[in-house]
């Protein structure tokens, strides 16, 4: 039987991992439903333009043809501070750090832009089309080489990261379930894809890039790929890698580390391989299978998973609601991720980013406890005043049931005990003027802990 | 006798003007390309009878003269590449045919310190740890203003900021918690509070009658070097940054003013040093990360090849290294200088001469190091 509070628990931790977590009212409101209809609600999201979009290019009007990845920043991080469609943009940072575009190179925010919408829109859908969509995007092209890519020198770089990374994967002993020659043909099927600029909106700033194919430079004679003869195309390797039982477990092993646990369970990730088969290759489905199962909803999943700069910038952002409109601050956040290590749409390399432990050196954590604190004790932030508020209302004097409360109204967290104690200790040392500072220092505390470094 | 050395990086970020910095002043061809923007006269200190520094590196020049600054011309690596970012993490990484996220002195770091026994062998002045410091496991602070370094510095009254971080301090003692915290993650905090408790303290024993200009960033970088420095804490690696050179317009005005803030910056480091006694110890390496084309775009300068960068100190065999680029049409290098030292044979003598670390263990690849210091 699942109480209330149980579902409240469990809703609570599926927006943490789906999304970068809720409010206590946000919690009481969803709560209202079965856990497995706030599933269904979040992998269904409906594809368009947010309400305050108008909003958001009046404010930051660099931003709507931005020239550079950097000028693009503010219209990806408003929506992952703000975007009611949580899932979809906790997919699109996934497939942002799987199908990895860096800046560094592809520096042009207006195709940044479309990439990480391209993420939104097919994200979820199946992954053949998602494959096939990015390997026509001209940002991947070029930060790829496929631009350079002839029928009578064909550049493998392409071919290679799209068997190697993007779908087959390779085990720890760097093989693959695809050859040498696999990749040489991958990269022949794709010679003549290419992108072509198309007139620019204004004076200023990138030309916007189309796909092209170029017939005369596409290797058009037949080829042998995963033991298959015929004349390929880009369009028939992507279909022959999408429904291969190696991507299927690639896939699913990178969703179970980005949304359940850093530790390979593979009992689970082989159920969730057999779902994305049987489904051919829809990732939602595979979600779904995942969020509803007892292991993500078991005790031993939670608060597990260090939490990604993303996760804990975003996620402070959402708990305060500190921005109403958007605004300069909220320009910030971008830089805020990156003084934690992660430089959102310019992911280190190909490979993406090092998720785990890695994202915690002594320099980011620093970053996380000071940034935390400062936003979670800022009275001015409307969701403090909310959280001071729902405090306040609760009727207690004992230490132990203001930080109980303390957590759920941060959102159903958990604090090792050993950790309560000390936040007990600091309530019994000191002397508090009124009951605002004593919250807000038990506030301070628990985003400073090393607790709350995981999800 | 022979003391152990540290090292201090100036990073002079966006790509400094080899060409106007040390100038090819009795090279007709410079005045050819650079017509707006070659610099003459009053603007030059000869070197010799060929090439003349800035006149805006004043002290460089002094320096020179004192035989503690080696100038390395034409500094670089193959097939340079003309982005900001690839290029200065090749220079990080010392890596310039592969992408890593693992720094030369981040590895460096650890070979010194392989327990991490302390947290402060690296202190990097400025937001943002750079890609040189970065590597799994090592610990390196990385500070925004001395003064102003640690946890919550934003919480208002002395007192209430100990009381928290008092307590907070106790909530990271490492200890059996089954897992989770992980060991490592409160091992990190342990590191980040003894660090930021090692550095605040740092200034309170300093003191010096040198001044060093409020208005300029790197002499203020510079100061906090020096305080943590003369605080004898163990650091072996400072790193401070100066910037943008990406002069692409402007750049008369511009890049003299950067270069007058570092000669400036440095002397009174210099100075200082000299004061805390730590100028036999001290060596500063100055690089960026590509320098400039060698035709000028009107009033500033495009994203080059081949640059210039500087080691000085006491302990420095001053001299030019290298040679000067060739500026014909025939010698360039799609219209930048051709490099004709690899940055990683000054990498190789910098860990083996300054650091005492076996070069091979760092670079994964020997390199004949050049005598440019004395031991």
């Amino acid at each position: 039987m699942i109480t209330s509070i149980d579902n409240k628990i469990l809703i609570a931790h599926l927006l943490r991992r789906a999304g970068f977590g809720c409010t206590y009212d946000q919690i009481e409101k969803l709560s209202l439903m079965e856990y497995d209809d706030v599933v269904d609600l979040l992998i269904n999201p409906e594809y368009g333009p947010p309400k305050d979009q108008d909003l958001l290019d009046r404010y930051f009007i660099a931003s709507v043809e931005a020239r550079t990845a950097r000028h693009a920043d503010p219209q990806w991080t408003w929506r992952l501070a703000k975007s009611e469609k949580q899932l979809e943009e906790k997919i699109a940072l996934f497939w942002h750090g799987l199908l990895a575009v860096g800046g560094i190179k592809l520096d042009h925010g207006l195709a940044m832009l479309e990439e990480i919408d391209l993420f939104r829109k097919y994200g979820l859908g199946k992954f053949g089309t998602l494959l096939l969509k990015i390997s026509e995007d001209p940002g991947m092209m070029y930060w790829l080489d496929n631009q350079n890519s002839h029928k009578d020198a064909p550049n493998e770089n392409y071919g290679r990261e799209l068997l190697e990374l993007f779908s087959m994967g390779i085990d720890e002993n760097g093989e693959g379930s695809y050859t040498e020659d696999d990749v040489k043909t991958a990269a022949r099927a794709f010679t003549g894809w290419a992108s072509r600029p198309t007139p620019p909106p204004f004076f200023l700033g990138p030309f916007p890039m189309e796909f092209s194919f170029d017939k005369s430079d596409h290797d058009n004679t037949e080829k042998t790929f995963l033991g298959e003869k015929g004349n390929f195309n880009g369009n028939d390797i992507v279909n022959m890698v999408a429904k291969h039982p190696s991507t299927a477990k690639f896939i699913c092993k990178r969703l179970y580390l980005y949304f359940v646990s850093e530790t390979e369970d593979w009992d689970e990730i082989n159920k969730l391989s057999e779902v994305f088969l049987k489904n051919n290759g829809e990732i939602k489905k595979v979600l779904e299978a995942m969020f509803k199962s007892e292991h993500f909803k078991s005790r031993d999943i939670r608060f597990k998973k260090v939490k990604s700069p993303s996760d804990l910038v975003f996620g402070i952002s959402r708990l305060v609601d500190k921005y109403k409109i958007p605004n300069l601050d909220s320009a910030e956040l971008a830089i805020n991720t990156l003084l934690m290590g992660q430089f959102l749409m310019n992911p280190p390399s190909v490979e993406g980013w090092h998720e785990g432990e890695e994202w915690i050196d002594s320099g980011s954590l620093i970053e996380r406890i000071n940034y935390a604190s400062t936003e979670i004790s800022n009275t001015s932030s409307y969701g403090v005043k909310r959280i001071i508020e729902i405090i306040k209302e609760t009727n207690i004097s004992e230490p132990n049931d203001l930080i109980n409360r303390t957590l759920e109204t941060l959102g159903y967290i958990d604090i090792t005990e050993k950790t309560k104690e000390m936040i007990k200790d600091h309530l019994r040392k000191n002397k508090f003027t009124n009951k605002e500072d004593k919250i807000l220092d038990v506030l301070k505390i628990i985003v400073s802990t090393p607790d709350f470094q995981y999800c | 006798m022979s003391k152990q050395k540290n090292l201090v990086v100036i990073q002079l970020s966006g790509g400094n003007d080899y060409l106007n910095t040390i100038v090819p002043y009795e090279t007709g061809l410079y005045y050819d390309y650079r017509p707006n923007m070659g610099l003459k006269d009053n603007s030059i200190i000869p070197i010799d009878n060929k090439i003349a520094f800035n006149s805006n590196i004043d002290f460089f020049k002094k320096t020179f003269d004192d035989q503690n600054l080696a100038i390395m011309m034409g500094i670089g690596y193959p097939e340079p590449n003309r982005s900001h970012f690839r290029s200065m993490d090749i220079w990080h990484t010392a890596k310039p045919f592969e992408s890593s996220s693992i720094g030369w002195l981040g590895r460096t770091v650890k070979n010194i310190d392989p327990k991490g026994l302390n947290p402060i062998t690296a202190v990097n002045f400025g937001k943002g740890l750079p890609r040189a410091l970065a590597c799994p496991g090592v610990s390196v602070a990385s500070v925004g203003a001395l003064e102003s370094y640690g946890l919550f510095t934003g919480v208002s009254g002395a007192q209430n900021r100990e009381i928290l971080l008092d307590t907070v301090d106790r909530i990271y003692q490492p200890m059996n918690r089954d897992g989770v915290p992980s060991l490592r993650l409160l091992e990190t905090g342990r590191g980040a509070l003894d660090g930021a408790d090692l550095l605040s303290e740092a200034p309170n024993n300093y003191s010096s009658d040198v001044e060093y200009p409020e208005d300029n960033p790197i002499a203020q970088s510079l100061k906090g070097i020096a305080q943590v420095a003369s605080a004898r804490l163990g650091t072996r690696i400072f790193y401070a940054q100066h910037g943008s050179f990406d002069t692409h317009t402007d750049e008369l005005k511009n890049h003299s003013l950067l270069l007058k803030q570092l000669s400036v910056a440095i002397d009174c480091f210099q100075r200082d040093l000299i004061k805390q006694k730590l100028d036999d110890e001290t060596v500063i390496w100055i690089f960026s990360e590509f320098g400039r084309r060698i035709a000028d775009n009107g009033t500033g300068t495009d994203h080059g090849s081949g640059g210039v960068a500087f080691l000085l100190g006491n302990r420095v065999k001053g001299g030019l290294y290298g040679e000067y680029p060739n500026l014909e049409p025939s010698a360039q290098l799609e219209g930048d200088v051709h490099y004709n030292t690899d940055f990683r044979t000054i990498y190789s003598t910098i860990l083996e001469d300054v650091l005492d670390v076996d070069s091979e263990n760092i670079l994964d690849e020997k390199f004949t190091k050049l005598s440019i210091l004395n031991s």
